[in-house]
């Protein structure tokens, strides 16, 4: 499924906050409630609570039921979607600094040879 | 020598850094002569840059155009802050989208032998930002990826 360019937007809107990513490297490793998320980055509930909503609208985490806890879980599809534009994007650089790397070398042999 | 590095610090900014084995004067040489320029920032494959003119003074103009299968693409700026050998700070704008200017700052420091590179793209707008990152040349890298695709499958 492609990504629509709003979906994507709101990922890269959810990625831009360190304190969101920090909560997505979290959860990366499992499921957390939101009183988990609260201790290591010393945040209010409500804090936490506007984060994890943002994360949630952006599609990167969903909630579990488990009696009366409901934990936060890490979902993979639209981190790898936004992942893939940013790699192409990434590959036009890539692409464009290897060809520097050989304008780099042939500046370097023409000193050489003077 | 550090791979290239791309990171969305802020919603309207992306910023790439890699570094070159080669001394500062050589890469800001490649980065402001044309005939150094068009051997090297011309992107996805199947492009060329025949044309690449650039006037390097504070307010001075600067043109770059791409010819690509699907037709021409044309990016034009002018340099606001010229620190030689260190920094340049100019405006860039694409002739598909004339109302989106965006700032480009690039910084060169020296690492031991090498330079280290870094680009700070500064965009207008958030939704620019994201259309960079979503259709860059798109058509063209799809095909390549398509074409790439259909080899895998045709040898598989």
């Amino acid at each position: 499924m492609k990504e629509t360019a709003s979906s994507l937007d709101k990922t890269f809107t959810a990625l831009a906050d360190p304190t969101r990513r920090a909560i997505l490297a979290r959860l990366a490793q499992g499921e957390a409630t939101v009183a988990e998320l609260m201790a290591p980055f010393d945040m209010s509930q409500p804090s936490v609570s506007r984060h994890l909503k943002v994360l949630e609208q952006a599609g990167l985490i969903t909630t579990r039921t488990d009696g009366t806890a409901r934990p936060r879980r890490i979902e993979a599809a639209p981190l790898s979607e936004a992942n893939a534009w940013i790699e192409r994007y990434r590959h036009i650089w890539e692409d464009n600094f290897s060809r520097l790397d050989g304008v780099l070398n042939g500046l370097a042999k023409g000193k050489k040879n003077k | 020598m550090k791979p290239l590095q791309l990171s969305t610090p802020t919603e309207t900014t992306i910023a790439i850094q890699r570094s070159f084995r080669a001394p500062v004067p050589d890469v800001w040489r490649a980065f402001t002569e044309p005939d150094l320029v068009k051997r090297w920032l011309t992107g996805p494959p199947g492009h060329t840059m025949p044309v690449c003119e650039i006037d390097l003074r504070v307010g001075g103009r600067y043109r770059y155009v791409w010819s690509m299968p699907e037709g021409q693409m044309i990016a034009t700026g002018t340099f606001r802050e010229i620190d030689i050998g260190k920094r340049l700070l100019n405006t860039e704008v694409f002739d598909f989208a004339p109302d989106n200017e965006t700032l480009v700052e690039t910084l060169f420091s020296r690492n031991g032998d090498e330079t280290i590179v870094t680009l700070n793209m500064h965009y207008d707008s958030k939704a620019t930002r994201d259309a960079v990152l979503e259709t860059p040349m798109e058509e063209g890298l799809e095909a390549s990826y398509r074409n790439l695709d259909a080899l895998v499958d045709a040898t598989a």
